[in-house]
């Protein structure tokens, strides 16, 4: 028996990539990665930024998402997401400009914890994602 | 009668009249393909989200603690109206269909004496609406500058929706828009987002699908995801008109060439005639002449 499931990652726009021979993909949920095989049971949750890995058969393909929801169901995984990109061709310049802009709202003062928590960790991606 | 000089000038100011539509025409057309493109790509977003969404309202048993923007305020004194149109002329109906759908909410809303917000996105309604509904008109946006249609532009109007919300400035929202059905038809339709209304999609009522595992909690989800899915609803809306905005146009378009192109046939028919007058009426008066000498 395969133990290949499919991907939808889905951005308003259009689809942004569809797959159905993966076997693993690691996802960066809110409250912590999460690594789905076939047959998980049907979920939802939301992400934080992070790198969606997806592991198929031929290759390794990583993205960076800013935000976005997660379904699992009869072995379908959609994510939605408004920002994604993969990181083969990640931008220099956007990436620097994300990395400044955060940093910049991380400045203010009046930011609650919880966002502080979500920006502090988007720069840390970000900067792992130059050094690569 | 007019002269010959007369109908000659109509028919060379019909026919450039005529190339101008066509050449309209023609533009529509191509951007009509790429409108109906990013509206059917725009598509699986909206309604994964709109699945999700189901799924997560199903499961919330506790009703009462639910979050607003899915179960209401409980009242429904104020309205805000969202009414999507396009930044230029020309098009048909287009514009002024979705703007009739919207008065006659309008009128019910204000006959039954709730308040009435309005906020116009697109310059033709605008325009349409402040002879009337001045002074309901909360805030008007436009898109003019950008040249496609991007999610970020939804997400703005998305957001001065959330915040009014939060002000409580609002019970319930609508969007007006046109629906893309075929290059002739687009449907205007009236949309309720807040709250949301679930009755329409509620067919696969299995009852199987209860057993999500949700991460963290539903309402956490609900309350995350709610707010995204009124951007999502508005840049779908936005999608389906601008894709209804071309096609109209280039229906339009299309009768007007056609239109001319008759007002020319008639014109010419009647130059020609007129011109043949001209020359019998000569040939009586030269042979007349002859025969008197």
């Amino acid at each position: 028996m395969s133990n290949l499931f499919n991907i939808d990652i889905v951005n308003p726009e259009q689809s942004f990539l569809s797959k159905d021979n993966v076997f693993e993909v690691v996802i960066p949920a809110v409250e912590g990665e999460i690594g789905i095989l076939k047959d998980h049971i049907p979920i939802i949750s939301f992400l934080k930024p992070g790198i969606i890995r997806v592991f198929s058969e031929s290759e390794e393909q990583s993205f960076y998402v800013e935000d976005g929801i997660v379904e699992f169901k009869d072995n379908t995984l959609s994510v939605l997401t408004s920002s994604i990109f993969d990181l083969k061709n990640a931008d220099k310049n956007f990436v620097s400009e994300s990395i400044s802009s955060a940093e910049a709202e991380l400045s203010k003062d009046n930011i609650d914890d919880q966002k502080r928590f979500l920006l502090n960790h988007k720069v840390e991606v970000l900067k792992s994602i130059t050094i690569n | 009668m007019p002269s010959l000089d007369d109908l000659r000038k109509r028919i060379t100011s019909v026919k450039s009249t005529q190339k101008i539509t066509k050449a309209m025409k023609m533009v529509a057309a191509a951007k009509l393909r790429k409108a109906q493109e990013n509206a059917e790509k725009g598509r699986p977003y909206s309604e994964k989200m709109n699945n999700v969404i189901l799924n997560l309202s199903k499961s919330i048993t506790d009703k009462e603690n639910a979050p607003k923007l899915l179960v209401g305020t409980g009242e429904e004194k104020v309205h805000l109206c969202i009414v999507l149109t396009a930044d230029r002329g020309l098009c048909g109906g287009f514009n002024t269909n979705i703007i009739k759908k919207a008065k006659s909410y309008f009128e019910k809303i204000i006959s039954e004496n709730k308040t009435l917000k309005i906020i116009t996105v697109g310059s033709k309604g605008y325009d349409q609406l402040k002879r009337q509904y001045k002074s309901y008109i909360v805030e008007n946006i436009s898109f003019k500058e950008s040249k496609n249609i991007n999610y970020f532009d939804a997400d703005k109007v998305g957001k001065i929706i959330i915040e009014k919300f939060e002000k409580n400035e609002f019970d319930v929202c609508a969007i007006f828009y046109n629906k893309f059905k075929n290059v002739i038809t687009q449907i205007p339709q009236e949309q309720q987002i807040v709250p949301l209304n679930e009755d329409k999609d509620d067919k696969d009522d299995s009852g199987n699908d209860n057993d999500y595992e949700f991460e963290p909690d539903e309402d956490e989800i609900l309350s995350n995801l709610l707010p995204k899915n009124i951007s999502t609803q508005i840049f779908k809306a936005m999608l389906e008109n601008s894709a209804s905005e071309q096609g109209s146009r280039m229906t339009a378009m299309d009768n007007a060439t056609r239109n001319a192109g008759e007002l020319v046939d008639r014109l010419t028919i009647e130059y020609n005639r007129s011109r043949q007058a001209a020359i019998t009426k000569e040939l009586i008066e030269i042979i007349s002449g002859a025969e008197s000498l």
